[in-house]
């Protein structure tokens, strides 16, 4: 809503403003680091096999904070996110050099169970993906499998507060025996964040959490994210950058595996740094 | 614009013609084709249900017996001379006959199994000695043919098996009501026989049965337990592909070369029973397992990753999202992979040959490692005998045979069309 006005306004300013970084230049200029960091990153690289999709990237996660990473399709956001949890693991011919630490903890230690490290760290996926249970069954397979529970009637204590958070409660609280997939895009995203607030995670991934959603339905993404900020940190690929200025606190701008530019959010939208940053955010590509 | 030149819709009416024709061309082809194996598959089960359907019922003889007493030994019930009474009972019946030539012919309207049938009734009930009885037996199979209209009574008598003075004893015994056409159970409850009428597929259903089993207790678990590791647990790498391409070709081995290994490995080496449904489960085991790999294989790949990706994503390890999550949803594809592995065992004969389970075998199988034979091999044994009556009999076993592969099959479309998920 806010951001029309900046945009317009960056367009004027973008023939008069000189001192911008070339598009050469691929150091990343801003604000990467922070006090007290939840999570760092120093000098990750990724290889696919052969060929590298992230280059030497370093940066901070705060605590409470919202992280958006934002960048043209294929410059390596989503793989970066996915070595916040290990996810990339899975993939036989994925590499993953340089240090990221959870807590002051290298989550890439031989000691780090990687069971343990994604009970902390929660992913929401770019497509919902709820399992073919039922609602509570979906919401109580994480704490199960943990054994974070004792007795039933604190699963479904565990189930309900769960639901409440991602204010899905009262949508499905009457059909909690029925099975996930039936629920609506939208709800199931929030069944699908339910599910990893339910084992009560320390950050949570979130992977182009709206793009298969409908306006109302990210709204109320969006809204749950904001709501989610006071307990855990949080952070969200978008290809939407009115989503990052929206719910971040600090934007993070990726170009061809490197990362560009890191500010606080409304800075990087409004005075960027980097001429590709402004390129991208002023919609010249992407 | 010249008058030579054509605007591009004009280009394009020109082919249209041309191309609608292609199309309909094509569209008959495919159509003929349809029907032509439909054509060959009705051709097919016409032929086998019209050789077939007569092989369900029977001809039997009711005898009068007196059971005299003085040819029984009270300690020895089963050394008595149950054939002469058959003789004798038959002679009764038809008092004119003399001479060694036409009794040989009287006493040939009635099956051999007849003296077994008096023995067992007077092994079940002692009490009818000295009794007179009206006993039902099967007529033999001459006879039984004839009855079917098999045999021709119109042909020349030199050229028939069932000569004039039978025919003559025949349609007395109709005219009595003492030669009728009765279902044929025994069909379904006999073993293998040197006689037609005698014969049963009950020895062979029972030797494919116990096989099956064998087959799909190790077959199951160890083609899917392959396939989950080959899927969700190696590493892709040169070793992995190798296994795979060796696999995807054992599928495609003539499934005699599976026999003869079995013979060499299981019979030979390891010293396993002969002709054993044992030995040949394990031979089945082999030739089926590549096939369950596979559709395992492709079961576990059409379970999309994103389910994977939520289970990890929640901290499951790799085995618990691979049982809670993956299995399930891969398995309703195993199974249905596993049916029509079985049912390709269920039809195979060529391996069973190398292991023995080719012989003649009148016993019911009791176990894994009582001789047996099997279905399909019992059809082959059936169609190489030269008796008229046995080709009824090869057509009818057949058709059960047909009906249990269509049972599973359609099992297997069920299976799928009730648990298939699509994404």
């Amino acid at each position: 809503m806010g951001l029309y006005r900046p945009f317009a306004e960056l367009q004027n300013m973008t023939t008069s403003e000189s001192q911008l970084i070339s598009r050469d230049d691929r150091q990343t200029v801003g604000e990467q680091f922070v006090e007290d960091a939840r999570m760092t990153c120093r000098d990750v690289n990724v290889f696919y096999g052969e060929k590298q999709a992230v280059q030497n990237v370093s940066i901070d996660i705060g605590r409470h904070e919202v992280l958006a990473m934002i960048g043209p399709s294929g410059c390596g956001k989503s793989t970066f996110l996915r070595c916040l949890n290990r996810m990339n693991d899975t993939i036989d011919i994925c590499r993953v050099t340089g240090e990221i630490t959870l807590d002051g903890n290298n989550i890439y230690d031989k000691n780090i169970d990687i069971v343990s490290l994604r009970a902390l760290i929660g992913m929401v996926f770019q497509k919902p993906n709820p399992f073919p249970k039922s609602i509570y069954d979906n919401i109580a397979y994480g704490p199960t499998i943990h054994g974070l529970t004792d007795s039933n009637s604190e699963l479904d204590a565990i189930v309900e507060s769960s639901l409440v958070k991602a204010g899905l409660w009262d949508e499905v609280k009457d059909r909690l025996d029925q099975p996930g997939t039936g629920l609506s895009g939208g709800q199931q995203q929030r069944l699908c964040i339910a599910r990893a607030i339910a084992v009560e995670p320390e950050v949570i991934l979130m992977d182009e959490p709206c793009s298969a959603l409908d306006p109302i339905a990210t709204a109320k993404v969006e809204e749950l994210i904001a709501e989610l900020r006071r307990q855990y940190t949080i952070v969200i690929v978008t290809h939407n950058m009115q989503q990052a200025a929206r719910v971040s606190q600090r934007t993070a701008y990726f170009h061809l595996g490197d990362l560009i530019e890191v500010g606080y959010t409304d800075k990087l939208f409004t005075t960027p740094r980097h001429q590709l940053t402004e390129d991208y955010i002023t919609g010249r590509f992407g | 614009m010249s008058q030579k030149q054509k605007t591009t819709i004009e280009k394009v009416n020109k082919g249209l013609a041309r191309r609608y024709r292609a199309e309909k061309r094509f569209k008959f082809m495919g159509l003929s084709a349809i029907v032509l194996s439909l054509t060959f598959l009705g051709i097919l089960f016409a032929s086998i249900t019209y050789n077939g359907y007569t092989a369900f019922e029977q001809s039997w003889v009711q005898l009068h017996v007196f059971f005299d007493p003085e040819l029984f030994d009270a300690k020895n019930l089963l050394r008595a001379d149950y054939d002469g009474l058959v003789k004798k009972s038959l002679r009764e019946t038809f008092p004119d006959v003399k001479g060694r030539s036409q009794k040989r012919k009287l006493y040939g309207l009635v099956s051999s199994g007849a003296a077994y049938q008096l023995q067992d009734m007077v092994v079940a009930d002692s009490g009818i000695i000295g009794t007179s009885q009206k006993v039902w037996v099967p007529a033999s199979d001459d006879i039984d043919m004839l009855m079917k209209g098999h045999i021709d009574r119109t042909t020349p008598e030199s050229d028939r098996l069932v000569k004039d003075v039978q025919l003559g004893w025949i349609d007395q015994l109709i005219k009595e009501d003492r030669l009728q056409m009765r279902f044929n159970r025994s069909f379904f409850t006999a073993g293998d026989s040197r006689e037609p009428e005698l014969a049963g597929i009950r020895g062979a259903t029972t030797g494919s049965f116990y096989m099956l089993l064998i087959t799909l207790l190790l077959s199951f678990p160890i083609g899917v337990a392959a396939a989950v590791y080959l899927e969700e647990f190696a590493k892709k790498n040169r070793w992995t592909d190798l296994i795979e391409v060796n696999i995807n070709n054992l599928a495609a081995v003539p499934s005699i070369v599976f026999g003869l290994l079995g013979l060499a490995v299981f019979l030979n080496f390891f010293g396993l029973p002969r002709s054993s449904p044992l030995v040949g489960g394990l031979v089945m085991t082999l030739m089926t397992l590549p096939t369950i790999i596979i559709a395992s294989r492709i079961a576990l790949q059409s379970v999309p990753p994103s389910i994977r990706e939520a289970a990890l994503g929640v901290g499951a390890s790799k085995m618990q999202t691979v049982i809670h999550h993956v299995l399930p949803l891969a398995f309703p594809g195993m199974l249905t992979g596993t049916i029509i592995g079985m049912a390709r065992a269920l039809g195979e004969s060529a391996p069973l040959l190398m292991i023995g389970m080719v012989a003649f075998i009148v016993d019911i199988p009791g176990g894994v490692t009582d001789p047996a034979t099997a279905l399909p091999v019992q059809i082959y044994l059936w169609a190489d005998s030269p008796e008229r009556a046995f080709m009824e009999r090869t057509s009818a076993a057949i058709m059960v045979l047909l009906a249990f592969l269509i049972l599973m099959n359609g099992t297997a479309v069920l299976l799928r069309n009730r648990f298939e998920r699509r994404w």
